[in-house]
């Protein structure tokens, strides 16, 4: 059984136009995955239909041994699946502790609390300042929260969209270091980054989606040859391979 | 100057606050304007006094009013189930008819086209149902009592204020210090995100609705128990209300009520100065002022 | 005979409708603007050409016994005059705050109509309005004729005009500003400007319309533009094919037969007494037929060729 598995995944928001063609792969437990790929390749788009927010069009997801697809948003973070999205991905208009708050809402009312303070102690610039409204965060403290938010809840899958977008690098490296402590605490991990270096660095395995379907699934090593790499993103061709 | 004024705009802007918390909470969290959210009221006021009707047929004693007020014991009770019945309404009208052009991704604006052929058809369907000629709560006449200052006011309409104040203070308290008060800012702000937190904003949604219907029907039985029922009686709220809203800032709750006892008080002392002809101008006036100097109104955010 | 007669009449007015309709079209069909307040707009040009073309009364404005074209041309203008104002102040802000304004203005406008008595005759209104062929009223026949002739020109004058302005440049720019409007401003179209034209032409043409029914009819009153009117408008729009110029003119004629027929038939079901609250009904059935159409076909009868349905849902589109 899988963490997540994805079997013959064809999503879109029109039905007529499949951005996310037909893709199929499955992450164990405790495993770290990257989704990389070029611009326009439907990377943000499966995430998204994984997480509810796209329509799916044909095929199945399932988380452990459940059949999520279809499922909305809200029924699949009860099922243990934590999403990050790139942009606006907190509540601005609400503080910090208001933003966990919402997230702890999901738990027992025992665990609500020891859970926040959990979050508030992992992510120390959060915890200062707990009733400050969260739009006065920085770009990379507004990624922390945002992290901070998903992992409240314990998810068994932590799904992740271009997490160091945007930010400084001395930030990305912030940010990768956290999502490292996240991976080595057990949690399964699926980032889709444009930032390759880093992600490659973090995860094991990387998935590489051409056009709406995977052009590549294997260890991270293999794409340290930057040749492959080259022909996935941006189309070279060996000399004398055909076209 | 007569101060009375000052009294007849605070019990007015009472209820046109009430029913424009219902309408900007409607805006904000489902983001159209909805023109039927004045037919709720009339609604509300029409099924409270036929519930109210049925309860007399029963229990007779339920109609006596209890001092000091004009009505009896059977009109809170009729409220209730007249707030039920508003609530299944607004509900009903969802499932059928906004819920569906939801899910079919339609332009606001034709959601709002939608809700501007239902109100005719609601408003029309109640003139049909019970005709066009004015009904009252109750029979019994009160005596208006002095407050000082040259104001006076009935037993009725202090109730009026009263209860208007305790519902205000209990929405606010429960927007900002509830977890659904949270889900429900949460939801106005980006209802995608809210799922992915694990907001059930469908549920969120149906809420909103109870709110709102619920404040309108108690609106409509306020203003039917202080002057009269009749079926245009919410269509004719319908600009005070829109204007409260967004003089407020839409979304606020404070900002709806404070909009509607402005705009009370501005019509009542209108009235007074300049006549009763003239009342529905005032409202139009406040409008366009908000538009053209503040848009996002007194609390709202600087991106309307 | 006599059906001749009555049909010539039927038809006229639904012509009149047909204008209000062509002119809702260039602000809805080509722009997206949701006018609620069409009937303040219909009065208003109502009322500006009875001003000019009635003859002296007492306490009100009158005696300028200017020629009825220059009264409806008159009214144009002050349509366009008042959509300017009304545009200026909203068409930056969301669609629903231009719902609510227009709405607005219509409640204002008939304050004006029915209190403002020396501007426009209060609750009396504003008789002896002139009608055109006036010296052929003995004849019914040949009078409604004659008047069905000049409203279903002025219809095809308007009809081609605004058919012709669809596929100008200037109407194509309307669309690519409605479809894309980023795009269009990165061409070099001004989104704000375009709309203001479009929606004073729409304004100026519903005027006109008042002032065609003004002469039609020889008389006007404030309860002749009540919200109501902005309704049934609207019905016609949306039913005959929003976009569509053939289908405004489709849609006011048919729901003009739909309102006509149904009273008809509830001054036949219903006794004397129920006349009143049985009207109602017709209401019912118009808003409970909006609502349908809107949600089962909402391109209306006639569609668009091209897309007015990206308003209408994702999955809506044109067949």
């Amino acid at each position: 059984m899988s963490a997540l598995s994805v079997e013959g995944l064809k999503a879109g928001y029109d039905p007529d136009l499949a951005i996310v063609k037909s893709v199929s792969f499955s992450v164990d437990y405790g495993e770290a995955v990257c989704i990389l790929g070029p611009n326009g390749a439907g990377k943000s788009t499966m995430i998204k239909a994984i997480a509810g927010l796209v329509p799916i069009l044909a095929g199945s997801v399932h988380l452990g041994k459940k059949t999520v697809a279809g499922l909305p948003p809200h029924a699949l973070v009860r099922q243990g699946l934590g999403f990050v999205p790139q942009t606006d991905n907190i509540f601005t208009r609400l503080t910090i502790l208001e933003n966990l708050q919402i997230a702890a809402q999901l738990l027992p009312a025992s665990d609500r609390q020891s859970r926040i303070d959990a979050m508030l102690d992992m992510f120390p610039d959060l915890g200062g300042r707990p009733g400050e409204l969260a739009g006065a965060l920085s770009g990379g403290q507004r990624q922390m929260l945002a992290a901070a938010r998903a992992l409240l809840t314990e998810p068994e899958v932590l799904v992740l969209d271009e997490p160091s977008a945007g930010l400084s690098p001395k930030l990305v490296g912030q940010v990768f270091e956290t999502l490292r402590q996240i991976s080595d605490a057990g949690v399964t991990l699926v980032l889709v980054e444009q930032n390759v270096r880093a992600a490659l660095a973090l995860t094991g395995r990387a998935l590489v989606l051409v056009d709406g379907q995977l052009a590549h699934d294997g260890s991270t090593d293999d794409l340290h040859d930057n040749k492959l790499l080259g022909e996935l993103f941006l189309g070279h061709r060996a000399k004398g391979a055909p076209v | 100057m007569n101060p009375q004024a000052f009294i007849d705009g605070l019990i007015a802007g009472s209820t046109i606050g009430l029913g424009a918390i219902g309408l900007t909470l409607a805006y904000s969290i489902l983001r159209f304007a909805n023109f039927t959210h004045g037919d709720f009221l009339a609604w509300g006021a029409y099924l409270t006094l036929t519930v109210s009707g049925l309860l007399g047929g029963l229990a007779a004693g339920l109609g006596a009013p209890v001092h000091p007020f004009s009505f009896g014991w059977g009109l809170p009770l009729a409220l209730l189930g007249g707030a039920a019945l508003t609530i299944l309404l607004a509900l009903g009208l969802d499932r059928i008819l906004f819920g569906r052009l939801r899910a079919r991704g339609a332009d606001v604006i034709i959601i709002v086209m939608a809700s501007f052929g239902a109100s005719m058809a609601l408003r029309s369907l109640l003139e049909f149902i019970f005709t066009a000629k004015p009904v009252y709560f109750t029979n019994a006449l009160q005596i208006a009592k002095p407050l000082g200052l040259g104001m006076r006011a009935t037993p009725d309409q202090l109730l009026v204020i009263g209860m208007t104040a305790v519902l205000v203070l209990g929405l606010h308290l429960l927007v900002t210090r509830t977890a659904t008060g949270r889900a429900m800012r949460a939801v106005s702000e980006n209802p995608a995100l809210a799922g992915v937190y694990g907001i059930d904003v469908a549920q969120i949604v149906r809420i909103t609705w109870v709110i709102g219907a619920g404040l309108a029907c108690i609106a409509g039985v306020m203003a039917g128990l202080l002057v009269q029922i009749r079926p245009y009686m919410g269509f004719d709220l319908l600009l005070p209300l829109f204007a409260a809203a967004i003089l407020g800032g839409i979304g606020s709750i404070p900002g709806a009520m404070l909009g509607g006892l402005i705009i009370g008080l501005a019509e009542a002392f209108t009235v007074q100065i300049i006549g009763a002809e003239w009342r529905a101008a005032v409202s139009f006036i406040i409008l366009v002022l908000v538009l053209m100097l503040r848009p996002q109104g007194l609390f709202g955010r600087k991106e309307a | 005979m006599e059906l001749i007669a009555y049909a010539a009449f039927f038809l006229t007015v639904a012509m009149t409708y047909a204008i209000i309709c062509l002119g809702l079209n260039v602000q809805w069909g080509q722009t997206g603007l949701f006018n609620v307040g069409v009937a303040g707009f219909v009065g208003m040009g109502a009322y500006v050409s009875g001003a000019l073309t009635t003859p002296e009364t007492i306490d009100r404005i009158g005696g300028f016994d200017l020629p009825i074209v220059v009264g409806w041309a008159v009214a144009m203008a002050a349509g366009a005059v008042l959509s300017l104002a009304v545009g200026l102040l909203t068409l930056r802000m969301r669609a629903d705050y231009l719902a609510i304004t227009t709405f607005g203005i219509a409640v204002a406008l008939q304050l004006v109509f029915q209190n403002a008595e020396s501007l426009t005759g209060g609750a009396f209104g504003m008789a002896f309005i002139p009608r055109p062929f006036a010296s052929m009223q003995g004849e019914a026949i040949v009078f409604n004729l004659a008047n069905l002739g000049v409203t279903c020109a002025v219809v095809l004058v308007l009809y081609l005009l605004l058919e012709h302005l669809a596929r100008s440049p200037w109407g194509r720019a309307l669309r690519a500003v409605r479809e894309d409007e980023v795009a269009a401003q990165a061409l070099g179209k001004n989104p704000v400007f375009l709309r203001l034209q479009a929606f004073a032409l729409g304004g100026a043409i519903m005027a006109l319309a008042g002032a065609v029914q003004a002469h039609f009819i020889g008389f006007i009153a404030p309860n002749n533009y009540l919200p109501m009117m902005t309704f049934q408008v609207w019905a016609m729009l949306i039913v005959g094919g929003s976009g569509n110029n053939r289908g405004a003119i489709l849609g006011a004629v048919l729901v003009w037969a739909i309102w006509a027929l149904s009273a008809a038939l509830i001054s036949e079901l219903f006794p004397a007494g129920q006349q009143a609250r049985a009207a109602s009904l017709q209401i019912v059935i118009i808003g409970v037929m909006l609502c349908i159409i809107l949600l089962w076909r909402p391109q209306g009868i006639l569609p668009e060729i091209r897309t007015v349905s990206r308003h209408l849902g994702r999955r809506n589109k044109d067949q």
